[in-house]
């Protein structure tokens, strides 16, 4: 809604403070995106020499392209484990008591607001007392274990949201629990799951810090980049980084018209609700 | 409405996932703290303070302790400076294009930490972007070299990263806030700048409370934009840890510094918790 004139909210400096923080969050997005063209390498103002090369190098680069199947083999798994876990905590945090309840949704989501430093080394000397290799299997864990926080928190929020009605019809009409939790409970919060799994997704591509310490002989793709910066900079780095960029604007794009086009449904259905009544 | 089956299946496998995942390295952290190293690189579970005493007999710890936390401090009041206003501003001013410019925030938060860091690496270079232009329009003659490898640039990349995270807790607040309260404030006859300053900066207190925590606390912890950007001046104390759980071999004492951190940060964030709770119920 609309405030009244002369609240401070026709203050002519905020748009432009606006504008100014749009254009320094966007600033390395766009740098980053133009010298993947640059033929004269990253960095020199003005850009020029418009080239395709550096994509043309990256497509025969095998190094790069196994770190980018490792992350998406680790990125997948830990949405697996993140949802295989997280979801049922969600369930038990919504309508279960037991002991040590409030502790255990303190820990769950500790991970999240705890610099990822702190959680990869205590992986990493969990995996080292018992004796365990490091590989992408270590990873897989510390990346399924630290996102528990995330499908925690959004399934939770959409069971808060879910109608408690529903549930007791299909018990009452003699349906068990499983088949309640499977036929009622998951499809209701399908558009939670969904938007965990992207977020658990693309948090874990991206992840550095807990990989930092928990990695084998492969990398995945962010500590395979890690591991190029320190030798120097080269515009291959722009280049796969903008492929990405584009994947995951996509992916957003896709995530925001299937939320939009659910929640226009439940609209329009509680509109014809209202009509009818 | 459910029965002990159902509640045992959903409550029984997250428990002990998180107890041998999460609970039981927190633990392991605590107690490599007390151990030690043998000079043939073995570690010593006798149960010491050594490592706790090293902490403040040597400076160079708690020196690198405070740079961490006065660069975690920029960090965080840029942060708020650059997020409250654009939250305020989406929230009171941005009318239609509210949505539109609520997901142009969220979107560089898809863009790997490692990549944003690493485009400022490629800006603020001595033959980088920002120096070749100034060169190129005859503002400097020569480039300007204290913008990478210095703080600085580890607190212009770091408030980059932290300030959507400053901004979403705010605008969420924000958001929150019933509109009639401020009408209410202007029909009463308040000048916008007071109905500001008593109506919407304090209930808005939450929001900034839980925005300065994520982005003290995440920046406070960083160790890849200081090793990436930071030189030498720029080092922060996870650069420490990390040295000590590698070359320097020495698992424990870089634990009983983690071990400080976690403490560190779990106070702070009990205090933000109970700040939040305070400011809530005026």
């Amino acid at each position: 809604m609309e405030l009244p004139m002369s609240s401070p909210n026709r203050s002519h400096w905020l748009p432009w403070h606006a504008t100014l923080v749009f254009g320094f969050l966007y600033l390395p997005i766009v740098t980053l995106i133009v010298y993947s063209f640059n033929g004269s390498g990253v960095g020199g103002f003005p850009p020029r020499d418009f080239t395709l090369d550096w994509y043309r190098e990256l497509f025969t680069d095998d190094a790069i392209w196994n770190s980018v199947l490792n992350s998406l083999f680790v990125a997948f798994a830990a949405v697996a484990i993140a949802l295989a876990l997280g979801i049922p905590a969600a369930l038990a945090l919504d309508r279960a008591n037991f002991p040590g309840k409030a502790l255990f949704r303190r820990l769950v989501l500790l991970p999240l607001i705890l610099p990822g430093i702190i959680t990869g080394l205590s992986l990493l000397m969990l995996f080292r007392e018992g004796g365990m290799k490091l590989s992408l299997v270590t990873i897989i864990l510390g990346h399924g274990t630290a996102l528990i926080s995330v499908a925690t928190t959004e399934v939770f929020a959409g069971l808060q949201k879910l109608d408690r009605a529903q549930e007791e019809a299909s018990l009452d009409l003699g349906a068990n629990y499983w088949q309640t939790f499977w036929r009622v409970t998951l499809p209701n919060l399908r558009l939670s799951i969904i938007g965990a799994a992207l977020l658990i997704f693309t948090l874990s591509m991206d992840e550095i810090a807990v990989s930092f310490f928990l990695i084998g002989r492969d990398n995945t793709l962010p500590l395979e980049i890690w591991g190029r910066l320190r030798r120097g900079i080269t515009p291959e780095i722009n280049a796969i980084s903008s492929i990405i960029f584009v994947f995951s604007l996509a992916a957003i794009v896709t995530w925001y018209r299937l939320r939009a086009r659910a929640e226009g449904r439940v609209e329009i259905a509680a509109e014809l609700v209202e009509a009818a009544s | 409405m459910f029965s002990r089956g159902y509640r045992a299946a959903i409550t029984i496998p997250p428990l002990l996932w998180v107890a041998l995942f999460l609970l039981l390295p927190y633990a392991l952290l605590f107690c490599f703290s007390f151990w030690s190293v043998s000079p043939a690189q073995a570690i010593i579970h006798s149960w010491i303070l050594n490592n706790y005493r090293e902490l403040f007999r040597v400076n160079v710890y708690l020196q690198t302790l405070f740079r961490s936390m006065w660069i975690a401090a920029r960090v965080t009041i840029f942060s708020l400076l650059l997020g409250y206003p654009l939250a305020y501003y989406l929230s009171f001013g941005a009318g239609v294009k509210k949505d539109f410019l609520y997901q142009l925030v969220i979107i560089p938060l898809w863009v790997s930490y490692l990549v944003r860091a690493y485009a400022w690496k490629t800006i603020l270079g001595s033959d980088g972007v920002l120096n070749t232009l100034l060169q190129y329009v005859h503002l400097t003659s020569h480039p300007l070299n204290f913008l990478l490898y210095s703080p600085f640039a580890v607190v212009l990349t770091l408030t980059h990263i932290y300030t959507p995270f400053a901004f979403l807790p705010i605008y969420a607040a924000l958001e929150h806030i019933p509109r009639n309260l401020i009408e209410v404030s202007h029909d009463l006859g308040a000048p916008p700048l007071q109905t500001f300053r008593r109506v919407i900066l304090p209930l808005s207190i939450p929001g900034v409370l839980a925005g300065a925590t994520f982005a003290f606390v995440l920046s406070l912890g960083d160790f890849l934009a200081p090793l990436l950007l930071g030189g030498p001046s720029g080092i922060m104390i996870s650069n420490i840890v990390v040295s000590l759980f590698g070359a320097a071999y020495n698992w424990p004492l870089g634990a009983a510094i983690s071990f400080g951190m976690l403490v560190l940060v779990i106070g702070l964030l009990f205090l933000s918790e109970r700040l939040e709770k305070k400011w809530s119920f005026r």
